[in-house]
């Protein structure tokens, strides 16, 4: 564990504490930067242009040049605006995405916190975001901020409810809410993930399977739909809304707000790959164990983890440059008239399956 | 004391889906749409005030500002305008060439239409596609005349510049790959579920109330009216040219909604393929310019005289008192007939509803203000 080696180096919890609860704000801080560079390159590249090819090799310094120059951008409030309110909305809303990497399992070596209830606290602390979007909204005192954080804060909350039955789905199976055991019950062999009916051995694998392609999907939905992306990016809808809820904002705050988005996409894409593609895991074995280096294994795991979420966060991405965007009323009639109820009876069927 | 109000939003100056500088004052119930006052202006040049004081030909340059997307368009019917008052025959080979130009002009400029329809729904990347095949007719345009956007190249009586060397082959090879994406666009865009839920039975424009408003061109024909000047007052050499007139079919929703007239244009740019490929082969050879005076000073008297043009039926309104200068050039802006429906169209809708009703009626706010 990264807690232990910490401690056992500095001979204290509290600097172990600190450095372990760090390393996610450094993993989302370069996440963000690739993430940002892999956006303008996949868009470009569908749309047959090049994308940034000036700072670096390809661009791929584009996204740092970008930061210096927002971070030196004049900081503008308004003057109408709340400005406590304005001021916490970004952090808050950073601090929501942040702080949901605290239960992910980044390999077997390194959680955040390996608390039981893993997947309801990121579930709940997702919330957040939304109070902090709301926040934004409100104290911009700017009526498309306002719209776009209304229209936010019920398609948050509305995406929010399949999200949770599909996890449920998906705890009845294993039977924990603690994602390091949801993740170490599928192994490091492709077919015992969750998508393929989990390890459970027999016939009943067989039967979960198509549950659990259905989960997925409705899981994946929504969590397009909690990070605001395309087809879902009601909340800041630049044709209809101009900004949405971010649209007073400039400078770090609005850097905030950029990369508390980038943060929630690997967030769920981490959950979506937890949940059912393994977690951690390889998907055929380690090569550490091979080779007799044991140490090398939780390495090779946070590669891993780090490309199946990369992997959904560019299937956003794909998406996102696809897609038109759904109206607010389609939006919330997708929820409430097919994702819920099919979710709900996905949920009883695999439940049946398992008492039975 | 709680109570509910209704909100007011203002949408535009600045704002990205009113297609300029149009502002949109928004009365709200909620997202609901109670009313849609337009308020324009904020482009208006003085053209007509301008016209009085120049003379005919000195006039072409500001016609091309009017729907800067269509500026072929706009010179061709101006240059018609005052051909008829001037009661003179153009040679075969401008006639010829002045249809090649106007088609591809139409097609540049419906290509901006159902792109940025596309953005304004959301999807982004038609409108690249769409915009990657109109530098190849900006070119072509660039070869022929030396602009891009606003030529000055349809001049009284003829043309300011013959077709450029080898201008019939790009041309062609333009025509045979841009058919290939209008196929593309189709399945991107047209008959995506997404963009089909949002815009079917959106914003739906009965024949009735069309004609009522002064509706023309795709918007008259999404509402199942077939009604192009083209074919029904034909002008230039248009009788000559096998092409349809897609009208409105409802394939998606009722007749006359934003799907219809988005599909409309999409259908339009297939016909005016088939007008440029006919009169590419049929090109004569020739002069480009006819005998004129060196002034061009027509005898007293006025006419209307009209073309169908991307946006719909372009009207110039000409007045001479046997001057150098025009006593006065009226224009009928289509784009400024066509908005004045919007209001009626908006009410009872949401505001996502407003930017695709808004993005379907194709609005272009040079022309709406002059």
């Amino acid at each position: 564990m990264i807690y232990d080696f910490f401690a056992n180096l500095f001979g204290s919890d509290v600097i172990a504490s600190f450095i372990s609860g760090a390393l996610p704000v450094v993993f989302i801080a370069l996440f963000t930067l690739f993430a940002v560079w892999l956006e303008r390159k996949v868009s470009a590249h569908m749309q047959d242009r090049l994308g940034p090819m000036r700072v670096g090799w390809h661009g791929w310094l584009q996204t740092f040049a970008d930061i210096l120059k927002l971070i030196q951008k004049e900081d503008i409030t308004a003057s109408d605006t709340d400005k406590k309110l304005f001021n916490i909305a970004p952090v808050l809303t950073f601090m929501g995405s942040y702080a949901a990497f605290a239960a992910i399992p980044f390999s077997s070596a390194y959680v955040g916190s390996g608390i039981d209830l893993g997947i309801l606290y990121i579930v709940a602390v997702s919330g957040l975001v939304v109070a902090g979007i709301l926040m934004a909204g409100w104290a911009s005192n700017n009526k498309y901020s306002l719209y776009g954080a209304v229209r936010s804060a019920a398609q948050v909350i509305s995406y929010e409810i399949p999200t949770v039955i599909v996890i449920l789905t998906v705890v009845v199976v294993i039977g924990s809410l603690n994602l390091t055991k949801i993740t170490e019950f599928q192994t490091s062999r492709f077919w015992d993930w969750m998508i393929f009916g989990g390890s459970i051995a027999g016939i009943k694998k067989l039967i979960l399977l198509p549950f659990m392609v259905i989960g997925f999907v409705i899981l994946y939905i929504s969590s397009l739909a909690e990070t605001n992306r395309t087809p879902f990016d009601i909340p800041e809808a630049e044709s209809e809304l101009v900004g949405g809820y971010h649209t007073e904002y400039s400078g770090i705050k609005f850097t905030m707000f950029f990369l508390s988005e980038y943060a929630n996409m690997f967030a769920v894409s981490a959950v979506a790959s937890a949940l059912f593609f393994g977690g951690y895991h390889s998907p055929f074995g380690y090569f550490g164990n091979l080779i007799g280096l044991s140490w090398l294994v939780p390495i090779e795991q946070f590669f891993w983890f780090t490309i199946k979420g990369a992997f959904f966060v560019f299937v956003q991405m794909w998406l996102r440059w696809t897609l038109p965007r759904l109206r607010v009323d389609q939006l919330m009639t997708l929820c409430w008239k097919y994702l819920i109820p099919i979710a709900f009876v996905n949920f009883l069927i695999v439940a049946l399956i398992m008492v039975l | 004391m709680l109570k509910t109000e209704q909100m007011v939003l203002n949408m535009g100056p600045q704002h990205p889906s009113t297609h300029g500088v149009l502002r949109l004052e928004l009365e709200l119930e909620g997202e609901i749409i109670v009313n849609v006052k337009p308020h324009l202006g904020y482009l208006h040049r003085c053209f007509e005030k301008h016209c009085e004081a120049m003379t005919y030909p000195q006039i072409i340059p500001y016609v091309d500002r009017l729907d800067y997307l269509a500026s072929m368009n706009n010179e061709m019917g101006y240059a018609i305008a005052v051909e008829r008052l001037l009661d003179i025959k153009v040679p075969e080979r401008v006639e010829y060439i002045r249809v090649i130009m106007a088609e591809l002009q139409r097609i540049a400029s419906h290509m901006v239409a159902v792109g940025t329809y596309g953005i304004d729904i959301g999807a982004f990347t038609p409108f690249l596609y769409l915009f990657r095949d109109r530098e190849r007719i900006l070119t072509l345009f660039e070869k022929t005349c030396g602009a891009r956007l606003l030529y000055n190249y349809i001049w009284v009586g003829g043309l300011s510049h013959d077709l450029p060397i080898n201008f019939v082959n790009e041309t062609r090879d333009f025509l045979n790959d841009f058919k290939k994406t209008v196929i593309e666009v189709n399945n991107l865009l047209s008959y995506n579920k997404i963009f089909i839920e949002r815009t079917a039975n959106v914003g739906v424009l009965n024949v009735e109330s069309a004609i009522n408003y002064g509706i023309t061109g795709p918007n008259l024909r999404a509402s199942g009216l077939k009604w192009d000047i083209r074919r029904n007052d034909p002008y230039s050499i248009y009788d000559r040219f096998d092409f349809e007139i897609p009208v409105g079919e409802g394939l998606h929703g009722q007749v006359g909604d934003c799907w219809d007239r988005y599909y409309l244009r999409v259908q339009e740019m297939i016909q005016s393929i088939r007008i440029v490929e006919q009169a590419l082969d049929q090109l004569p050879e020739g002069e480009i310019t006819s005998a004129l005076p060196k002034r061009i000073k027509p005898v007293e008297g006025q006419l209307y005289s009209r073309v169908e043009n991307p946006k719909g039926e372009l009207g110039y309104f000409i007045v001479s008192k046997g001057q150098l200068q025009p006593f006065r050039v009226k224009v009928r802006p289509p784009s400024f007939i066509n908005l004045s429906v919007l209001g009626e169209l908006c009410k009872g809708h949401l505001i996502a509803d407003v930017i695709a009703i808004l993005g379907s009626i194709d609005i272009v706010l040079g022309e709406v203000d002059r």
